[in-house]
């Protein structure tokens, strides 16, 4: 290490500091640099991404084999035919959500592993950190969503509203993934510690996706629990993503909601993450250590 | 010639703790400044008000002539960090990381790639370029996260504990990279634990304590604050320790420090030889079985033990670390 050391310190490239860019071309610039990196772990470490598809594999098949044949959707008889078309939308849905897992974990590992403070002290963009993060999760939920797609394909899922309606449905359950991931950076940046990221990550999603329309209609709920279940984010997707692909039985629930999902789905996308982004990113310029 | 690090009365509390109660302190240009204390004492805090880490409570600092709370991103194009705990991407590969850091440093991708290639020869990083940062050594590791701080040949750099936890052959190659870096004109503040790091890399030392500089001047300067010489003493058996220190007692012109674990009594005289020639004496008088004596010139670990009243790194070494201190808490300074 010492014998080359006079020389090629003083080499030739980047010897004077680079003005930084400014505003937006910065955050994407920064951003996607971010991003790679991001994208570059996952392929690192596979096991991430195999096991983010096998949570989401196993419910599509315990649910459309164990419980299929129990469970009967109005306006049909039970068979798990029937209930694969009305959970698949759900099973979508709850997989995208679980993209706060992925960031909140991520996040808080860059945190306590002096990462974050590299990328603070460095003349970047501030909110880019969290942007690079949320679009590397975005990608890797759009690839969890074909290969889970595949699997639904391949139990008897079909689409009926042709290939333009799925790829809006699809659409929207990205939005609300990148929406979802959003609220993992805020969780990551708050617990700092990966394991209680976590848990602190996934927890909540329970309740959330089971407090909806994904696995059960909500009209077999107890009515208090109802307003909830039909104002939930969550179900407003799991309802368009039904019509989109054409796996709606029967008539649509007369809710509100419901029965605009499209737009109160996009609505609660954007909410969420201009709300949630906004609080990362200032809980992230005030993260001192 | 305007200090290339300038701070004055920084003030940071965590809670009702005070990890910075007014440091003030100045780096010429081309100069390495030594920020020495325990563990708690507001190195880290200090480095990362500095480097735009952490606000201040109160206080001004400037870096390279540029305000660090009115334009941080402008600092931080003119300064490198190196951490504690080497903050590299451990699922990137050498290369990888080195790249990425250039481009958050806004270089082309291209003179990224380029940087990232001249640092890892320079590193001795070459052969594991592409190997991802977990499969490293510690010292590999250390040597990236230094690389990682040197792709913009910043004008100044700060190094939080650069050696710590390293094996000494890796913390001699560490201390010869920064001695090149220094004669190449960067500007260093350097914070440590080992007194024997500042004393050879440092021009200049800051003894820092409870938030505090206090004391300040070249190594020498230090340890002539404290004058003159010192007899230690190692006695063969624990139980001696106390009859030996009596028999010291009439021929020490301070107070005297007792190493209880390693038998060892240290003690400033004035005298020089003749002293320890009577002290011997005395000893053998009183048959007190000694391991080894001599006379020794003060360290900068006397000059730390008398300033503060606890002595620094090593029995601290594997207790608290640079997390205590973010967090606010203060390690207990151990007397010795």
């Amino acid at each position: 290490m010492t014998t080359t050391a006079s020389t090629s310190a003083q080499g030739a490239i980047g010897r004077s500091p680079v003005t930084p860019r400014s505003g937006v071309a910065a955050v994407l610039h920064d951003s996607w640099v971010v991003a790679k990196r991001n994208l570059r772990r996952m392929t690192r470490i596979p096991e991430i991404v195999v096991f983010g598809l096998m949570q989401p594999v196993m419910f599509v098949l315990l649910f459309s084999y164990v419980m299929g044949g129990a469970i009967q959707i109005p306006g049909t008889t039970a068979s798990s035919d029937a209930y694969t078309q009305f959970l698949m939308a759900g099973i979508f849905a709850q997989t995208v959500t679980f993209a706060v897992a992925g960031a909140s974990a991520g996040i808080a590992e860059d945190m306590t592993k002096g990462l974050v403070d590299r990328f603070r002290a460095l003349p970047m963009a501030r909110a880019a950190v969290l942007t690079g993060r949320t679009f590397a999760d975005l990608v890797q939920t759009a690839f969890t969503l074909v290969v889970l797609a595949l699997v639904a394909l391949l139990v008897g899922w079909r689409i009926h509203e042709g290939v333009l309606s799925a790829l809006g449905a699809f659409a929207l359950l990205l939005l609300l993934g990148y929406a979802f991931s959003w609220i993992g950076a805020l969780i990551g940046l708050s617990v700092r510690s990966p394991e209680a990221a976590t848990s602190a990550g996934l927890i909540w999603l329970f309740p959330l996706t089971f407090i909806s329309n994904a696995f059960v209609p909500i009209s077999s709920m107890p009515g208090w629990l109802q307003p909830i279940a039909y104002w939930n984010p969550f179900s407003a997707t799991v309802q368009a993503c039904r019509n989109l692909f054409g796996n709606q039985v029967g008539p649509v629930d007369p809710a509100w909601p419901m029965q605009h999902a499209v737009v109160v789905s996009i609505g609660w996308s954007i909410v969420i993450t201009a709300v949630f982004s906004w609080l990362s990113v200032r809980k992230y310029r005030r993260a001192a250590g | 010639m305007a200090p290339a690090i300038q701070a004055e009365n920084l003030v940071k509390t965590f809670g009702d703790v005070r990890a910075l109660d007014g440091v003030s302190l100045d780096v010429p240009e081309g100069t390495v400044l030594g920020l020495l204390g325990p563990n708690g004492a507001g190195k880290t805090t200090t480095v990362r008000v500095l480097t735009t880490l952490l606000q201040p409570d109160s206080g001004s600092a400037q870096v390279a002539g540029v305000d660090v709370l009115k334009h941080p991103n402008k600092v931080r194009s003119l300064i490198g960090l190196s951490g504690q705990f080497a903050a590299v991407d451990e699922y990137l590969t050498g290369r990888e990381n080195l790249q990425m850091v250039g481009e958050l440093y806004q270089m082309s991708s291209r003179d990224a790639k380029a940087r990232a290639l001249e640092l890892l020869e320079w590193f001795n990083l070459a052969d594991a370029a592409d190997r991802t940062a977990k499969t490293y050594s510690g010292g590999m590791r250390r040597r990236l996260d230094l690389a990682a701080a040197l792709v913009v040949r910043p004008p100044v750099m700060f190094m939080d504990e650069p050696t710590t936890g390293l094996d000494p052959r890796n913390r001699l190659a560490l201390w010869e990279v920064i001695e090149s870096l220094v004669e190449q004109g960067t500007t260093l503040l350097l914070t440590t634990q080992y007194l024997e790091e500042a004393d050879r890399l440092a021009h200049d030392i800051a003894v820092v304590d409870h938030g505090k500089v206090i004391a300040r001047g070249t190594a020498d300067e230090l340890k002539a604050q404290i004058g003159g010489e010192r007899i230690e003493v190692v006695v063969h058996r624990p139980d001696l320790v106390a009859e030996a220190l009596a028999a010291l007692t009439p021929y020490a012109k301070g107070d005297p420090a007792v190493e209880k674990n390693t038998r060892r009594i240290t003690v400033p005289i004035s005298g020089g030889a003749k002293v320890l020639a009577d002290v011997i004496r005395e000893l053998d008088a009183r048959s007190i079985e000694i391991d080894d004596i001599g006379l020794r010139r003060p360290t900068l670990d006397d000059v730390f033990l008398s300033l503060t009243g606890h002595a620094t790194a090593a029995e601290d070494e594997n207790g608290e670390d640079g997390s205590a201190e973010r967090k606010g808490r203060r390690a207990k300074g151990k007397d010795a």
